[in-house]
Protein backbone atom coordinates (compact mmCIF):
# COMPACT_ATOMS: atom_id res chain seq x y z
CA UNK A 1 0.00 0.00 0.00
CA UNK A 2 2.77 2.46 0.93
CA UNK A 3 4.71 2.08 -2.35
CA UNK A 4 1.45 2.60 -4.23
CA UNK A 5 0.77 5.83 -2.31
CA UNK A 6 4.31 7.06 -2.95
CA UNK A 7 3.90 6.37 -6.67
CA UNK A 8 0.56 8.13 -6.67
CA UNK A 9 2.03 11.19 -4.95
CA UNK A 10 4.92 11.29 -7.42
CA UNK A 11 2.51 11.08 -10.36
CA UNK A 12 0.33 13.84 -8.93
CA UNK A 13 3.27 16.11 -8.23
CA UNK A 14 4.66 15.84 -11.77
CA UNK A 15 1.63 15.89 -14.05
CA UNK A 16 3.57 17.17 -17.07
CA UNK A 17 6.31 14.59 -17.02
CA UNK A 18 6.88 13.17 -20.46
CA UNK A 19 7.64 9.49 -20.79
CA UNK A 20 10.30 8.58 -23.30
CA UNK A 21 10.34 4.92 -24.27
CA UNK A 22 13.53 3.43 -25.63
CA UNK A 23 13.53 -0.07 -27.08
CA UNK A 24 16.69 -2.15 -26.85
CA UNK A 25 17.44 -5.08 -29.10
CA UNK A 26 20.76 -6.63 -29.96
CA UNK A 27 22.68 -4.47 -30.89
CA UNK A 28 20.84 -1.16 -31.20
CA UNK A 29 18.49 1.24 -29.48
CA UNK A 30 15.32 2.68 -30.99
CA UNK A 31 15.18 5.60 -31.26
CA UNK A 32 18.90 6.21 -31.49
CA UNK A 33 18.51 9.87 -30.51
CA UNK A 34 16.26 11.36 -27.84
CA UNK A 35 15.83 15.12 -27.72
CA UNK A 36 15.09 16.82 -24.40
CA UNK A 37 14.33 20.43 -23.58
CA UNK A 38 16.62 22.14 -21.12
CA UNK A 39 15.30 21.64 -17.60
CA UNK A 40 12.57 19.27 -18.79
CA UNK A 41 11.18 16.70 -16.37
CA UNK A 42 11.13 13.38 -18.14
CA UNK A 43 10.76 9.70 -17.37
CA UNK A 44 13.09 7.49 -19.37
CA UNK A 45 11.80 3.94 -19.80
CA UNK A 46 13.97 1.15 -21.19
CA UNK A 47 12.15 -1.78 -22.80
CA UNK A 48 14.03 -4.86 -23.89
CA UNK A 49 12.79 -6.72 -26.94
CA UNK A 50 15.07 -9.74 -26.72
CA UNK A 51 17.45 -10.18 -23.77
CA UNK A 52 18.88 -8.16 -20.88
CA UNK A 53 20.21 -4.73 -21.83
CA UNK A 54 21.42 -1.68 -19.97
CA UNK A 55 21.24 2.04 -20.66
CA UNK A 56 23.94 4.17 -19.11
CA UNK A 57 24.33 7.95 -19.29
CA UNK A 58 26.28 8.87 -16.18
CA UNK A 59 26.13 12.67 -16.58
CA UNK A 60 22.31 12.49 -16.70
CA UNK A 61 22.03 10.01 -13.85
CA UNK A 62 20.53 7.36 -16.13
CA UNK A 63 21.47 3.79 -15.21
CA UNK A 64 18.81 1.32 -16.30
CA UNK A 65 18.74 -2.45 -16.69
CA UNK A 66 15.83 -4.12 -18.49
CA UNK A 67 14.93 -7.67 -19.44
CA UNK A 68 12.04 -8.91 -21.60
CA UNK A 69 8.76 -8.22 -19.75
CA UNK A 70 10.73 -6.33 -17.10
CA UNK A 71 11.23 -2.72 -18.26
CA UNK A 72 13.16 -0.27 -16.11
CA UNK A 73 12.66 3.47 -15.79
CA UNK A 74 13.92 6.58 -14.05
CA UNK A 75 12.68 10.16 -13.79
CA UNK A 76 15.24 12.88 -14.41
CA UNK A 77 15.45 16.60 -14.98
CA UNK A 78 17.34 17.51 -18.16
CA UNK A 79 20.38 19.75 -17.66
CA UNK A 80 19.99 23.50 -17.93
CA UNK A 81 22.70 23.64 -20.59
CA UNK A 82 22.38 22.33 -24.10
CA UNK A 83 24.58 19.46 -25.07
CA UNK A 84 24.87 15.93 -26.42
CA UNK A 85 25.21 12.98 -24.08
CA UNK A 86 26.28 9.58 -25.45
CA UNK A 87 24.52 6.52 -24.05
CA UNK A 88 25.69 2.91 -24.08
CA UNK A 89 24.36 -0.50 -23.26
CA UNK A 90 26.23 -1.57 -20.13
CA UNK A 91 24.74 -5.04 -19.83
CA UNK A 92 26.92 -7.33 -21.93
CA UNK A 93 24.70 -8.79 -24.64
CA UNK A 94 27.02 -10.44 -27.16
CA UNK A 95 29.55 -9.82 -29.88
CA UNK A 96 28.08 -6.51 -31.09
CA UNK A 97 27.62 -5.13 -27.59
CA UNK A 98 30.44 -2.61 -27.90
CA UNK A 99 28.66 -0.85 -30.74
CA UNK A 100 25.27 -0.58 -29.02
CA UNK A 101 24.98 3.17 -28.54
CA UNK A 102 22.52 6.08 -28.77
CA UNK A 103 22.50 9.69 -27.61
CA UNK A 104 20.51 12.26 -25.70
CA UNK A 105 20.44 15.75 -27.19
CA UNK A 106 19.50 18.59 -24.83
CA UNK A 107 18.32 21.69 -26.68
CA UNK B 1 48.78 -6.40 23.40
CA UNK B 2 51.27 -3.86 24.62
CA UNK B 3 53.80 -4.79 21.99
CA UNK B 4 51.15 -4.58 19.26
CA UNK B 5 50.14 -1.08 20.28
CA UNK B 6 53.75 -0.03 20.42
CA UNK B 7 54.33 -1.47 17.00
CA UNK B 8 51.30 0.22 15.58
CA UNK B 9 52.65 3.56 16.65
CA UNK B 10 56.01 3.05 15.02
CA UNK B 11 54.84 1.67 11.67
CA UNK B 12 54.38 4.16 8.91
CA UNK B 13 53.66 3.96 5.20
CA UNK B 14 57.29 3.38 4.36
CA UNK B 15 57.25 0.17 6.40
CA UNK B 16 54.63 -1.49 4.32
CA UNK B 17 55.13 -4.05 1.65
CA UNK B 18 56.81 -2.53 -1.31
CA UNK B 19 55.37 -3.57 -4.62
CA UNK B 20 57.50 -3.29 -7.71
CA UNK B 21 55.63 -3.57 -10.94
CA UNK B 22 57.04 -4.53 -14.30
CA UNK B 23 54.37 -4.47 -16.92
CA UNK B 24 55.66 -6.81 -19.56
CA UNK B 25 52.97 -6.48 -22.10
CA UNK B 26 53.11 -10.20 -21.63
CA UNK B 27 51.55 -9.34 -18.31
CA UNK B 28 52.94 -7.69 -15.25
CA UNK B 29 55.57 -9.01 -12.93
CA UNK B 30 55.11 -7.73 -9.42
CA UNK B 31 57.53 -8.21 -6.56
CA UNK B 32 56.60 -7.84 -2.93
CA UNK B 33 59.27 -7.01 -0.41
CA UNK B 34 58.71 -6.38 3.28
CA UNK B 35 60.36 -3.03 3.82
CA UNK B 36 61.64 -3.48 7.36
CA UNK B 37 62.47 -6.04 10.02
CA UNK B 38 59.92 -4.30 12.21
CA UNK B 39 57.22 -5.15 9.73
CA UNK B 40 58.25 -8.79 9.54
CA UNK B 41 58.10 -9.05 13.32
CA UNK B 42 54.78 -7.26 13.30
CA UNK B 43 53.12 -9.73 10.94
CA UNK B 44 54.70 -12.69 12.69
CA UNK B 45 53.00 -11.45 15.81
CA UNK B 46 49.68 -10.61 14.18
CA UNK B 47 48.97 -13.57 11.93
CA UNK B 48 51.79 -16.01 12.50
CA UNK B 49 53.09 -15.66 8.96
CA UNK B 50 56.13 -13.52 8.46
CA UNK B 51 56.18 -11.84 5.04
CA UNK B 52 59.09 -12.54 2.77
CA UNK B 53 59.93 -11.28 -0.70
CA UNK B 54 58.13 -12.90 -3.57
CA UNK B 55 56.91 -12.10 -7.04
CA UNK B 56 53.70 -12.64 -8.92
CA UNK B 57 52.78 -12.33 -12.57
CA UNK B 58 49.53 -10.87 -13.82
CA UNK B 59 48.21 -11.87 -17.24
CA UNK B 60 45.05 -10.49 -18.74
CA UNK B 61 42.70 -10.51 -21.68
CA UNK B 62 44.07 -13.41 -23.67
CA UNK B 63 40.73 -13.69 -25.55
CA UNK B 64 41.39 -17.22 -26.76
CA UNK B 65 39.19 -17.74 -29.81
CA UNK B 66 39.29 -14.14 -30.99
CA UNK B 67 39.77 -13.75 -34.69
CA UNK B 68 39.97 -10.40 -36.41
CA UNK B 69 42.14 -7.74 -38.00
CA UNK B 70 43.55 -6.24 -34.77
CA UNK B 71 45.30 -9.56 -34.12
CA UNK B 72 45.47 -12.23 -36.81
CA UNK B 73 47.89 -14.28 -34.73
CA UNK B 74 45.38 -15.82 -32.36
CA UNK B 75 47.04 -17.26 -29.28
CA UNK B 76 50.64 -16.56 -30.35
CA UNK B 77 51.08 -13.65 -27.95
CA UNK B 78 49.69 -15.68 -25.07
CA UNK B 79 52.00 -18.59 -25.91
CA UNK B 80 54.96 -16.26 -26.10
CA UNK B 81 54.06 -14.79 -22.73
CA UNK B 82 54.07 -18.29 -21.26
CA UNK B 83 57.57 -18.86 -22.64
CA UNK B 84 58.79 -15.54 -21.23
CA UNK B 85 57.40 -16.31 -17.80
CA UNK B 86 58.76 -19.84 -17.81
CA UNK B 87 62.25 -18.43 -18.37
CA UNK B 88 62.11 -16.18 -15.31
CA UNK B 89 64.52 -17.11 -12.56
CA UNK B 90 63.36 -17.30 -9.86
CA UNK B 91 59.90 -18.32 -10.91
CA UNK B 92 56.97 -16.22 -9.66
CA UNK B 93 55.12 -17.66 -6.70
CA UNK B 94 51.72 -16.91 -8.21
CA UNK B 95 50.19 -16.23 -11.61
CA UNK B 96 46.98 -14.21 -11.62
CA UNK B 97 44.74 -14.05 -14.68
CA UNK B 98 42.44 -11.02 -14.61
CA UNK B 99 39.69 -12.06 -16.98
CA UNK B 100 38.66 -12.37 -20.61
CA UNK B 101 40.57 -15.59 -20.77
CA UNK B 102 38.41 -16.48 -23.77
CA UNK B 103 36.43 -14.68 -26.43
CA UNK B 104 32.76 -15.56 -26.17
CA UNK B 105 30.81 -17.56 -28.71
CA UNK B 106 27.07 -17.98 -29.20
CA UNK B 107 27.80 -21.68 -29.45
CA UNK B 108 28.33 -23.00 -25.91
CA UNK B 109 30.28 -25.98 -27.24
CA UNK B 110 32.67 -23.71 -29.09
CA UNK B 111 33.09 -21.50 -26.03
CA UNK B 112 33.89 -24.57 -23.94
CA UNK B 113 36.49 -25.60 -26.51
CA UNK B 114 38.09 -22.15 -26.20
CA UNK B 115 38.22 -22.54 -22.43
CA UNK B 116 39.96 -25.87 -22.80
CA UNK B 117 42.48 -24.33 -25.22
CA UNK B 118 43.14 -21.57 -22.72
CA UNK B 119 43.64 -24.12 -19.97
CA UNK B 120 46.04 -26.12 -22.15
CA UNK B 121 48.23 -23.08 -22.84
CA UNK B 122 48.12 -21.82 -19.24
CA UNK B 123 48.98 -25.36 -18.16
CA UNK B 124 52.39 -24.99 -19.82
CA UNK B 125 53.40 -22.46 -17.15
CA UNK B 126 56.02 -23.78 -14.76
CA UNK B 127 54.45 -21.78 -11.95
CA UNK B 128 51.84 -24.10 -10.51
CA UNK B 129 49.83 -21.67 -8.37
CA UNK B 130 47.48 -20.07 -10.88
CA UNK B 131 44.36 -18.09 -10.07
CA UNK B 132 41.58 -16.82 -12.30
CA UNK B 133 38.75 -14.32 -12.36
CA UNK B 134 36.31 -14.04 -15.27
CA UNK B 135 35.88 -11.22 -17.74
CA UNK B 136 32.58 -10.40 -19.41
CA UNK B 137 33.60 -12.40 -22.47
CA UNK B 138 34.00 -15.47 -20.25
CA UNK B 139 30.95 -15.19 -18.09
CA UNK B 140 28.41 -12.48 -18.91
CA UNK B 141 26.23 -14.43 -21.35
CA UNK B 142 25.66 -17.49 -19.16
CA UNK B 143 26.02 -15.99 -15.69
CA UNK B 144 29.42 -17.59 -15.24
CA UNK B 145 28.27 -21.21 -15.63
CA UNK B 146 30.92 -22.27 -18.15
CA UNK B 147 33.66 -20.39 -16.32
CA UNK B 148 32.67 -22.18 -13.12
CA UNK B 149 32.88 -25.57 -14.81
CA UNK B 150 36.41 -24.92 -16.04
CA UNK B 151 37.96 -22.67 -13.40
CA UNK B 152 35.88 -22.96 -10.24
CA UNK B 153 34.66 -20.13 -8.04
CA UNK B 154 34.81 -16.59 -9.40
CA UNK B 155 35.18 -15.01 -5.96
CA UNK B 156 37.49 -16.27 -3.25
CA UNK B 157 40.38 -15.23 -1.06
CA UNK B 158 43.63 -16.68 0.19
CA UNK B 159 46.78 -15.71 2.05
CA UNK B 160 50.28 -15.87 0.68
CA UNK B 161 53.38 -14.92 2.70
CA UNK B 162 51.64 -12.31 4.77
CA UNK B 163 49.59 -10.80 1.93
CA UNK B 164 45.83 -11.33 1.68
CA UNK B 165 44.52 -11.84 -1.87
CA UNK B 166 40.88 -11.30 -2.82
CA UNK B 167 39.41 -12.35 -6.19
CA UNK B 168 36.33 -10.34 -7.15
CA UNK B 169 33.86 -11.06 -9.95
CA UNK B 170 32.49 -7.86 -11.52
CA UNK B 171 31.18 -9.36 -14.75
CA UNK B 172 29.01 -12.46 -14.24
CA UNK B 173 25.81 -10.51 -13.62
CA UNK B 174 26.19 -9.10 -17.12
CA UNK B 175 26.60 -5.62 -15.74
CA UNK B 176 29.79 -3.93 -14.53
CA UNK B 177 28.94 -4.64 -10.92
CA UNK B 178 30.25 -6.54 -7.92
CA UNK B 179 26.84 -6.74 -6.29
CA UNK B 180 25.61 -6.43 -2.72
CA UNK B 181 26.04 -10.11 -1.86
CA UNK B 182 29.67 -10.20 -2.96
CA UNK B 183 30.47 -6.95 -1.17
CA UNK B 184 28.95 -8.35 2.03
CA UNK B 185 31.07 -11.49 1.56
CA UNK B 186 34.19 -9.35 1.08
CA UNK B 187 33.49 -7.30 4.21
CA UNK B 188 33.09 -10.47 6.24
CA UNK B 189 36.31 -11.84 4.76
CA UNK B 190 38.20 -8.61 5.55
CA UNK B 191 36.91 -8.49 9.11
CA UNK B 192 39.35 -11.27 10.03
CA UNK B 193 42.32 -9.04 9.24
CA UNK B 194 43.91 -6.04 10.88
CA UNK B 195 44.18 -2.85 8.89
CA UNK B 196 47.91 -3.32 8.56
CA UNK B 197 47.69 -6.52 6.51
CA UNK B 198 48.58 -5.84 2.85
CA UNK B 199 45.63 -6.53 0.57
CA UNK B 200 45.75 -7.42 -3.13
CA UNK B 201 42.43 -7.43 -4.98
CA UNK B 202 42.33 -8.87 -8.47
CA UNK B 203 39.36 -8.42 -10.73
CA UNK B 204 38.52 -7.72 -14.37
CA UNK B 205 37.07 -4.24 -14.66
CA UNK B 206 38.51 -1.13 -13.01
CA UNK B 207 36.96 -0.41 -9.62
CA UNK B 208 36.90 3.33 -10.32
CA UNK B 209 35.42 5.52 -13.05
CA UNK B 210 38.25 5.39 -15.55
CA UNK B 211 36.11 5.95 -18.67
CA UNK B 212 32.44 5.04 -18.06
CA UNK B 213 31.35 5.79 -21.63
CA UNK B 214 33.79 3.08 -22.73
CA UNK B 215 32.49 0.80 -19.97
CA UNK B 216 35.74 1.22 -18.08
CA UNK B 217 34.21 1.29 -14.62
CA UNK B 218 32.35 -0.77 -12.04
CA UNK B 219 29.06 0.71 -10.98
CA UNK B 220 29.53 -0.17 -7.29
CA UNK B 221 33.31 0.00 -7.31
CA UNK B 222 33.19 2.87 -4.83
CA UNK B 223 31.48 0.59 -2.30
CA UNK B 224 34.28 -1.93 -2.70
CA UNK B 225 36.94 0.73 -2.25
CA UNK B 226 35.16 2.23 0.75
CA UNK B 227 35.27 -1.19 2.42
CA UNK B 228 39.00 -1.36 1.67
CA UNK B 229 39.71 2.22 2.73
CA UNK B 230 40.76 1.41 6.32
CA UNK B 231 43.52 -0.88 5.05
CA UNK B 232 46.84 0.83 4.76
CA UNK B 233 48.23 -1.08 1.80
CA UNK B 234 45.75 -1.97 -0.96
CA UNK B 235 46.69 -2.98 -4.49
CA UNK B 236 44.05 -3.60 -7.16
CA UNK B 237 45.09 -5.55 -10.25
CA UNK B 238 42.70 -5.53 -13.16
CA UNK B 239 42.48 -5.93 -16.94
CA UNK B 240 39.67 -5.15 -19.38
CA UNK B 241 41.14 -1.92 -20.78
CA UNK B 242 43.86 -3.61 -22.88
CA UNK B 243 46.54 -1.14 -21.90
CA UNK B 244 48.77 -0.41 -18.93
CA UNK B 245 47.35 2.12 -16.52
CA UNK B 246 48.22 3.19 -12.99
CA UNK B 247 45.98 5.09 -10.64
CA UNK B 248 46.25 6.08 -7.00
CA UNK B 249 43.30 6.79 -4.75
CA UNK B 250 44.05 7.22 -1.07
CA UNK B 251 46.04 4.21 0.11
CA UNK B 252 44.96 2.15 -2.88
CA UNK B 253 47.02 1.60 -6.00
CA UNK B 254 45.21 0.40 -9.14
CA UNK B 255 47.16 -1.29 -11.95
CA UNK B 256 45.86 -2.47 -15.29
CA UNK B 257 47.78 -5.08 -17.28
CA UNK B 258 48.07 -5.03 -21.00
CA UNK B 259 46.13 -7.45 -23.14
CA UNK B 260 47.62 -10.41 -24.97
CA UNK B 261 45.45 -9.99 -28.05
CA UNK B 262 45.29 -6.29 -29.06
CA UNK B 263 45.51 -2.86 -27.46
CA UNK B 264 43.00 -0.09 -26.99
CA UNK B 265 44.07 3.55 -27.40
CA UNK B 266 44.48 6.15 -24.69
CA UNK B 267 40.98 7.52 -24.02
CA UNK B 268 42.51 10.92 -23.30
CA UNK B 269 43.87 11.02 -26.85
CA UNK B 270 40.93 9.76 -28.87
CA UNK B 271 37.15 9.83 -28.71
CA UNK B 272 36.60 6.46 -30.31
CA UNK B 273 37.14 3.15 -28.58
CA UNK B 274 38.69 1.20 -31.39
CA UNK B 275 41.43 -1.42 -31.22
CA UNK B 276 44.84 -0.25 -32.37
CA UNK B 277 45.67 -1.76 -35.76
CA UNK B 278 47.92 -4.76 -36.13
CA UNK B 279 51.46 -3.88 -37.13
CA UNK B 280 52.94 -6.65 -39.25
CA UNK B 281 56.39 -5.12 -38.87
CA UNK B 282 56.16 -5.48 -35.10
CA UNK B 283 53.59 -8.21 -34.45
CA UNK B 284 54.26 -8.29 -30.73
CA UNK B 285 54.47 -4.56 -30.39
CA UNK B 286 52.24 -4.60 -27.36
CA UNK B 287 54.53 -7.12 -25.73
CA UNK B 288 57.14 -4.44 -25.46
CA UNK B 289 58.31 -3.88 -21.95
CA UNK B 290 56.91 -1.19 -19.79
CA UNK B 291 58.41 -0.59 -16.38
CA UNK B 292 56.48 1.51 -13.93
CA UNK B 293 57.49 2.92 -10.57
CA UNK B 294 56.52 5.73 -8.15
CA UNK B 295 57.22 6.76 -4.53
CA UNK B 296 56.86 4.23 -1.72
CA UNK B 297 54.99 2.13 -0.82
CA UNK B 298 54.37 1.50 -4.49
CA UNK B 299 57.35 2.33 -6.61
CA UNK B 300 56.68 2.91 -10.26
CA UNK B 301 58.89 4.12 -13.12
CA UNK B 302 57.25 4.31 -16.47
CA UNK B 303 59.65 3.40 -19.23
CA UNK B 304 58.45 2.12 -22.54
CA UNK B 305 60.87 0.06 -24.59
CA UNK B 306 60.53 -1.56 -27.94
CA UNK B 307 60.91 -5.27 -28.44
CA UNK B 308 63.97 -4.70 -30.57
CA UNK B 309 65.78 -2.68 -27.93
CA UNK B 310 65.05 -5.02 -25.10
CA UNK B 311 62.65 -7.84 -25.30
CA UNK B 312 61.76 -11.40 -24.49
CA UNK B 313 63.36 -13.35 -21.71
CA UNK B 314 66.70 -11.62 -22.02
CA UNK B 315 65.08 -8.21 -21.80
CA UNK B 316 63.11 -9.13 -18.74
CA UNK B 317 66.16 -10.50 -16.96
CA UNK B 318 68.08 -7.32 -17.81
CA UNK B 319 65.33 -5.25 -16.27
CA UNK B 320 65.26 -7.35 -13.14
CA UNK B 321 69.02 -7.09 -12.74
CA UNK B 322 68.72 -3.38 -13.30
CA UNK B 323 66.74 -3.21 -10.10
CA UNK B 324 63.61 -1.63 -11.44
CA UNK B 325 61.93 0.02 -8.46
Amino acid sequence: MIPFLVSLIVMMSTPDTRVVEIHAKRFSFSPDTVTLKRGEHVTVRLISDDRAHGLLVKPLGIELDASPNAPDEISIVAPAQAGTYPAICDHYCGMGHGGMKMQFAVE
Amino acid sequence: VTSYIGMKRTLDRRDFMRLSALSLGAGALLRFSPASAALRDHFQHRNGESPSPFSIVQLSDTHVGFSGPPDPLGTKAFERAVDVINALDPQPDLVLFTGDLTHDSEDAGEHARRMRTFRDIAGRLRARKRFYVPGEHDAALDGGALFGEHFGESRYSFDHRGVHFIALDNVSSGRPAVGAAQIAWMKKDLARYGHDVPIVVFTHRPLFDLKPEWEWFTTDGDQVMNALAPYRSVTVLYGHIHRAHHHTNGSAQHHAARSLIFAFPDPEATAEKKALPFDAAAPFRNLGVRVASAPAPLSINDVELTVREIGGTEGVQQLLKGGAA
